[in-house]
């Protein structure tokens, strides 16, 4: 076999199906890869050995027989551990699902199976996708191949780790304020928010639901756009999945077009990390001297994005949240003592730190009193994001920014301040919670090795421009 | 406005969650500091702001009303800490 982990997913399809490489073949690299280096990096909650063999088997034989094989033939995928597939056990980085399997299937997880891909494993996660550093997970965080003292990122920081390590070329995380840019950024993988309600968040386990949504993770702009090609589209059984009529991405990824981009100067402000701000200018000189254009804009409300979002986040979690209860699935504690004494004493050692913080804050906003100032106030604000996002695209075609105010942090650095972790993900946010879609591309380093992620973002449905930017960017560095 | 420990103890109960002292007293802090940040929001005008729910389709979306294949009742017991077969066994809630 050609060496594994230099092949794109792009590659590895072709490959397939012109029969040049065996499906099975590659499911037992990544899954060895998996065992070994995925182990030393906590990277997987669990593997799915067993089915993504029978997977690889079944697209080696309809190649034999000379069937049709899908866009992703043989492509081995890795799972955030919140993402419902069936056969193995989807604990969302929680003790509270402990042994959980599902009974179905996600949409996603659905569609990549039908596309060709073989499903290796779940991937690490905060628990309940509610952190920025892996921290929260009940398994112990996964750790970034950057550095083995530096956080993936979070929440998807599992899926950005097995990307950034060659073990999958392509993963998937979920995102509710960052949960794949951000991640993405800190291990040096590309990663992509699609617009709310592109694909269906039919079983993926809820967080916040008008601000969820799966997004993939993946080492190139093309692979990026395939896998998202793959599993965007309109689902029955997710009503909020919007039936758009997409682009064929991969086709038209390459293009001549030269764009306008603003540059807000609110994401240039007081805690960006000096030599990231470096980086991104550095970019913007790059794409400026190709011809586009980058101009300024301003975003005023972007400094009240994440107390926007932490209420709204947290009011729907903790309603989300609920049906955790020890009765239909997972851990059951005090089970001698009364119903009300059950729920709370399992959600008591279910739920670790981080969660039930969020809980109570949600419980709080949303209580009786409360909702008027907190949750509705916040809901408005939102929509006043949200026009503002609309009235910058009537101008600029995308928006560049930091991914992150900073490179990836040590261990134990923010766990300790909930607010300095939440405001670490205070450039990404925003898109959740105006429902566009953003994208965050590896550009540069810093001093010490740590990558840097340059985030763009677009206007609903417009994640064409999106991958088209980052492949120009690709070509120029 | 500070956050009194009996304020959430309340929303504890509320949200059916039962806390150590350590935790509640931990809480009342961490809590005190996020909903103070949260205040800022009080400055931004939103007089004739309407909010919505539905950021991308504001359109109901209907189906015929015919049976679809669902969970079979042992899939839907299959993963429950104490069930019968037939169904979820929960603490007696009648005395």
């Amino acid at each position: 076999m050609p060496d594994y982990k230099n092949l794109t997913a792009t590659q590895i399809t072709a490959m397939v199906t012109s029969g040049e490489l065996s499906a099975v073949d590659l499911a037992e690299k990544a899954l060895d890869l998996a065992r070994t280096e995925g182990k030393g990096l906590n990277a997987f909650i669990s593997l799915c050995e067993d089915k993504a063999l029978e997977q690889a088997r079944a697209v080696d034989t309809a190649i034999k027989q000379a069937q049709p094989v899908g866009p992703l033939a043989g492509v081995p995928v890795a799972l955030k551990d919140n993402i419902c597939y069936t056969g193995s056990l989807t604990s969302c980085g929680s003790h509270i699902l402990d042994g959980f399997v599902p009974p179905y299937d996600a949409t996603c997880a659905a569609r990549l199976v039908d596309a060709g891909a073989v499903i290796i494993g779940k991937t690490n996660m905060d628990e309940f996708a509610m952190g920025s550093s892996n921290e929260t997970s009940y398994y112990g965080p996964a750790k970034n191949p950057v550095g083995e003292n530096l956080v993936p990122g979070g929440s998807s920081g599992g899926s950005a780790a097995v990307v950034a390590q060659r073990i999958v070329p392509i993963s998937f995380g979920s995102e509710t304020g960052g949960s794949v840019r951000q991640p993405a950024a800190f291990c040096g993988v590309y990663g992509l928010k699609p617009t709310y309600g592109s694909i269906s968040r039919y079983g993926l386990v809820a967080f916040g639901s008008s601000l969820d949504q799966i997004g993939p993770l993946a080492r190139n702009a093309e692979d990026l756009a395939l896998a998202y090609q793959v599993t965007c589209g309109r689902d029955p059984n997710d009503s909020t999945s919007v039936a758009f009529d997409h682009p064929d991405y991969t086709g038209e990824i390459d293009t001549d077009r030269k764009f306008t981009i603003g540059v807000p100067k609110e994401y240039f402000a007081e805690g960006l990390d000096p030599e990231v701000e470096a980086a991104v200018r550095d970019a913007m000189a790059v794409l400026e001297k190709d011809g586009h254009k980058v101009t300024d804009i301003s975003l005023p409300l972007t400094d009240k994005a994440i107390a926007i979002y932490y209420i709204v986040a947290c009011a729907e979690a903790s309603s989300n949240l609920a049906r955790f209860d020890g009765v239909r699935y997972g851990l059951r504690e005090g089970r001698d003592k009364e119903l009300a004494q059950m729920y709370s004493e399992t959600r008591a050692a279910g739920f670790g730190d981080e969660v039930k913080r969020r809980i109570m804050l949600g419980t709080y906003v949303l209580s009786s009193g409360y909702y008027d100032a907190y949750y509705l106030k916040a809901s408005k604000v939102r929509e006043l994001l949200r026009r503002e996002f609309e009235r910058t695209f009537e101008e600029v075609d995308l928006i560049i920014s930091p991914a992150t105010p900073t490179p990836a942090f040590k261990f134990g650095e923010k766990l300790d301040d909930p607010l300095a972790m939440y405001l670490s993900d205070m450039y990404t946010a925003p898109a959740n919670l105006a429902g566009i879609p953003g994208i965050s591309t590896p550009y540069g380093r810093v001093g010490d090795g740590r990558p840097v992620g340059v985030q763009f973002l677009a206007g609903h449905f417009n994640e064409l421009s999106l991958f088209q930017i980052v492949r120009i960017l690709e070509r120029l560095a | 406005m500070p956050l009194e420990k009996a304020q959430v103890e309340h929303i504890a109960h509320l949200a059916r969650l039962k806390l150590s002292p350590d935790e509640l007293e931990k809480l009342t802090l961490e809590m005190a500091v996020i909903i103070d940040y949260f205040e800022q929001l009080q400055m931004v005008d939103t007089d004739g702001v309407e909010p919505r729910d539905q950021f991308i389709t504001a359109e109901n979306v209907f189906r015929d009303d015919t049976v679809r294949p669902s969970l079979k009742q042992g899939q839907a017991l299959g993963n429950a800490p104490e069930s019968d077969g037939k169904f979820f066994h929960v603490p007696k809630v009648i005395g």
